[in-house]
């Protein structure tokens, strides 16, 4: 990792007069082992490396990146940024981070044993989770895809203005995509296990979720329209507020694609709401310890109570709002910082789903939703996604419904918040799931 | 290499000379693999972004790297590597071998032939010879052009993009060949902003050719019709629910053919029972009158290109005849399996990925009916004008697609505009569902297909059509 800090503080030395550099460098390892009927489908192993380079002159900014390490072609990197500074238009909140003394949490995201981990290991984890996944029940006809996969990712940022920042983590992840089979029909069924070394994974818990997800489905009929309350299951509820939390960006809101600008303060929310940003939370798969300009990453409070507390910033929208960057930069290599959250959760409730579902006499479990990128608008908030999953009749859960879709309004849903579960489940992605009952949404069926 | 016979004079170098790509595969080999390939690529990229009023900024980049692939029996094993000199590549090309664990031993050597394949779609104006001052215009010009529009439009992004990519790949047959790739592509998103809130509208286009397709598309008519887009949205009643005739506009519909079965004819899906339409070659999946083909020759479109990311050249290959399903598409491996050769389809995202079966412009052909008729003929239904992404479980079938810009049909007339949603349907029943195509034939606009985490540019094309009954994902009653 002293490398990587290395590299970026030689090319800040590079800055020349009053010009401000951000060096970001990115180390990736990465191993992926697909099995398939009893046999390694693939392996890979794969080391990627990249370096972005931003200069800063005259309130204007330039970018540039490369996919490598290698000095000749950062320095080319380093030159076009410079080149490309000239076409942008002055803008007086432009500029690098500066350090804001805040401390980085202390988080426990590496872990050495992964690196050492023998690939063989990893292979046979692959093997056994296709195994278990097609023996978990005799309608299983097939796999989709059973896969280990896992990153080592190091990365380091350094900035003219005295940002030294270095991050490591560790992951890997197991996932099993089940093919169930009855008269001729077929169903898809999702199980995964996550964790930052793999005696963290659970191998049955991803194949008996990826079987029960399939057989469970086995049957389903497309059911009438109408309006219901509908329960989201983590995976769901987790989708969902990742975009809510995409909504709460400075950026967006500054640039007037945001449906929460002038909202703070107000009640957006149904009062026993509460939804944070912490990806000091090291629970979350999304942790890190500082953000993509090195400022440290903290906890942000986004709605509390229902009421709307405040958006994320890094420190160019920070400027522009005259206030300070929350930690909430994002980016890779090869981009330039924007703003988003990195671990959104709602406070979690007191009952679990199946408290929840029994206190509902006619109503839809959601398992499943499909095409949140093409049917869900969070400029104008209209919510509209295909769906699978389970009506709940009496309190509980009875025939499997399929091939149609569940639409509101991001707004709206948030209104209609009725409960949140107990279940708090950190998933592969920028927010926690939690079983989340919304009051009324419109069911598009026959 | 015959590309400089092209006149494109960057096409002639090798990124990689073949002695050194002959060494990596020899080593490759060495462990007793049946099947070894080295993809090099060379990717440098520009994109611009004017938002806000402002030119945001530039980004520049490049990625040059190898994958090396080896095969032992079923198993593949994989590498990839940012250094290409031979120590680099031989390093990468042990790794792969491991990875697939031959166990033969002994020494294979690889000669390589001649350079062949086709010749790159051919380009004018190269981007990197037009400066990024003439680039960046652009961005301005059709800024003023959505803000000129109407008062009511508040937000303007405009992007400019292009990619100058050569690949080259070198494989165990002794295959030789390269390409070099040029994508520009431009784009204008707005927001209009009403009394019932805000609204998106968006126009992009994206050529496989130069800056010469500036000489045939206006930006600023481009951006006019993203804020129009916006605008009409701003009066707009929310989406019906239900089942009931879907009637979508020409250019518009390629996503639906895309989802619907595109996915679902990937042999790699199909090998695997994970579609639908596993098993159903030589039978009749869709109405008579759909004929579907996938091209990744169409000159100058988005998903076009001389060879895939395995070195086959691309073809024209038709999925569906008449209603009658002819084959499914394919790449190297699955087709070796098959013993046939891969249709052309073999792709990947970039030299870190493993090459698999993609799609590239994927196009309804004509048919007779009149679109107007079409309309007029349709009772109570949604005319869909412009169509988001979309989403499909090949396994089930069942499949989603979004719309942007979509109408009321009442009386056979279109009447109010409708809210952004999503429509649901089931594959092979909306195949056998589409009672009407028109001769209105239009490319859709360019596209970047997402499959296991890798996104790839993909065209795709309809005429006028209807289908009987589809769900649509609105709030109204």
């Amino acid at each position: 990792m002293g490398e990587l800090l290395d590299l970026a503080e030689r090319v800040v030395g590079l800055a020349e007069g009053s010009e401000q550099l951000e060096v970001v460098v990115v180390h990736e390892h990465e191993t992926e082992v697909r099995a398939y009927e009893g046999e390694v489908e693939s392996l890979t192993v794969a080391e990627s490396r990249g370096v972005g380079v931003r200069v800063v002159f005259g309130n204007r900014q330039g970018f540039a990146y490369t996919g490598t390490l290698d000095e000749a072609a950062v320095g080319e990197a380093l030159a076009e940024a410079r080149d490309n500074l000239s076409f942008a238009t002055p803008d007086e909140y432009c500029g690098v981070a500066e350090p804001d003394g805040v401390e980085p949490a202390d988080m426990d995201l590496f872990r050495a044993s992964l690196a050492d981990y023998p690939t063989d290991a990893k292979v046979a984890m692959a093997l056994e989770l296709e195994r278990l996944t097609r023996a978990a029940d005799e309608r299983i006809s097939g796999i989709e895809s059973a896969e280990y996969s896992d990153s080592i990712t190091e990365s380091a940022v350094a900035t003219t203005t005295g940002i030294r920042a270095t991050s490591r983590e560790t992951g890997c992840f197991l996932s099993a995509y089940a093919l169930a089979e009855q008269d001729g029909e077929t169903q898809t069924g999702f199980g995964f296990s996550l964790g930052r070394d793999p005696a963290d994974l659970d191998m049955s818990t991803a194949a008996d979720d990826a079987a029960e997800r399939a057989t469970r489905m086995l049957g389903a009929v497309k059911p009438p329209s109408g309006r219901l309350t509908v329960v989201l299951d983590p995976w769901v509820s987790a989708q969902f507020l990742g975009i809510v939390g995409g909504t709460l960006s400075a950026e967006m809101v500054q640039k007037g694609r945001s449906l929460f600008a002038d909202r703070l303060g107000d009640e957006v929310a149904a009062p026993g709401v509460t939804l944070i940003d912490d990806p000091t939370d090291a629970r979350a798969f999304t942790a890190s310890s500082t953000d993509g300009e090195g400022l440290a990453t903290r906890r942000n409070l986004l709605i509390e109570g229902g009421r709307l507390d405040r958006f994320v910033h890094n420190s160019q929208t920070a400027r522009r709002a005259g206030t300070v960057s929350t930690g909430s930069a994002v980016r890779g290599y090869s981009s330039t910082p924007g703003v988003g959250v990195r671990a959104v959760s709602l406070l979690p409730g007191q009952l679990s789903q199946a408290e929840l579902v029994a206190g509902i006499d006619d109503g839809l479990l959601i398992q499943g939703v499909s095409g949140l990128h093409s049917g869900v608008n969070p400029v104008s908030g209209d919510f509209s996604t295909g769906a699978e999953g389970l009506r709940i009749r009496g309190g509980e859960l009875a025939e499997p419904v399929r091939e149609f879709t569940i639409a509101s309004t991001i707004q709206r849903m948030l209104l209609d918040m009725e409960a949140i579960g107990s279940d708090l489940q950190w998933l592969p992605m920028k927010a926690a799931g939690v079983t989340l009952v919304i009051g009324e949404l419109t069911i598009s069926g026959t | 290499m015959d590309h400089e016979l092209n006149g494109d004079a960057d096409a002639g170098a090798p990124i990689v000379e073949p002695d050194v790509l002959e060494e990596a595969l020899t080593s490759a080999m060495g462990t007793g693999a049946e099947f070894a390939e080295v993809f090099v690529e060379d990717r440098r990229s520009i994109s611009a972004l004017f938002d806000d009023g402002r030119v945001e900024e530039l980004t520049s980049g490049r990625d040059r790297g190898a994958g090396l692939r080896v095969v032992v029996g079923d198993t593949t094993g994989f590498a990839h590597t940012a250094d290409l000199s031979p120590a680099g590549l031989r390093v990468a090309a042990e790794a792969a071998a491991s990875a697939a664990r031959g166990g033969g031993g002994g020494v294979r050597e690889v000669a390589l032939g001649a350079v062949s394949g086709p010749a790159p779609g051919p380009v004018q104006i190269m981007p990197r010879d037009v400066s990024k001052a003439r680039k960046v215009a652009l961005l301005e010009r059709a800024d003023s052009a959505a803000r000129g529009s109407d008062g009511a439009i508040t937000q303007v992004a405009v992007r400019y993009a292009d990619s100058h990519r050569r690949i080259q790949v070198a494989n165990s047959d002794g295959l030789l060949t390269g390409d070099r790739q040029v994508r520009t592509l431009f784009s204008v998103s707005c927001v209009a902003s009403g009394d019932m809130g805000m609204q998106t509208g968006r126009e992009s286009i994206g050529h496989t050719v130069g800056f010469e397709v500036f000489d045939s598309v206006d930006v600023e008519e481009l951006a006019r019709r993203a804020a129009g887009r916006a605008l009409l949205k701003l009066d707009a009643v929310p989406a019906p629910s239900g089942e009931m005739p879907v009637v979508i506009g020409p250019g518009g519909g390629g996503v639906l053919f895309h989802e619907a079965c595109g996915h679902g004819l990937e042999a790699d899906l199909v090998a695997k029972s994970a579609s639908v339409f596993a098993g159903r070659r030589g039978e009749v999946v869709a109405a008579p009158i759909v004929t579907l083909i996938d091209d990744g020759t169409m000159p100058g479109e988005w998903g076009r290109y001389a060879i895939d990311d395995e070195g086959r050249p691309a073809q024209r290959n038709v999925l569906i005849k008449d209603g009658v399903l002819t084959d499914y598409m394919w790449d190297h491996l699955r087709a070796r399996r098959e013993g046939r050769p891969s249709s052309g389809n073999g792709r990947r995202q970039g030299y870190r990925h493993l090459p698999m079966v993609r799609m590239t412009n994927t196009y309804l052909g004509s048919g007779d009916a009149d679109p107007d008729e079409i309309i007029a003929g349709t009772d109570h239904g949604v005319y869909v004008a412009q169509l988001g992404g979309g989403q499909v479980n090949t396994a089930t079938g069942d499949f989603v697609f979004g719309m942007t810009e979509a109408y009321m049909i009442e009386d056979g007339r279109l009447t109010n505009p409708i809210r952004d949603g999503n429509l649901i349907g089931n594959g092979p029943q909306t195949l056998l569902d589409i009672d009407a195509i028109a001769g209105d034939f239009a490319m859709g606009s360019p596209g970047t297909c997402g499959k296991d985490g890798q996104g790839v540019p993909v065209g795709d094309g309809t005429p006028t059509l209807r289908v009987t009954r589809l769900t649509v994902g609105g709030t109204a009653a």
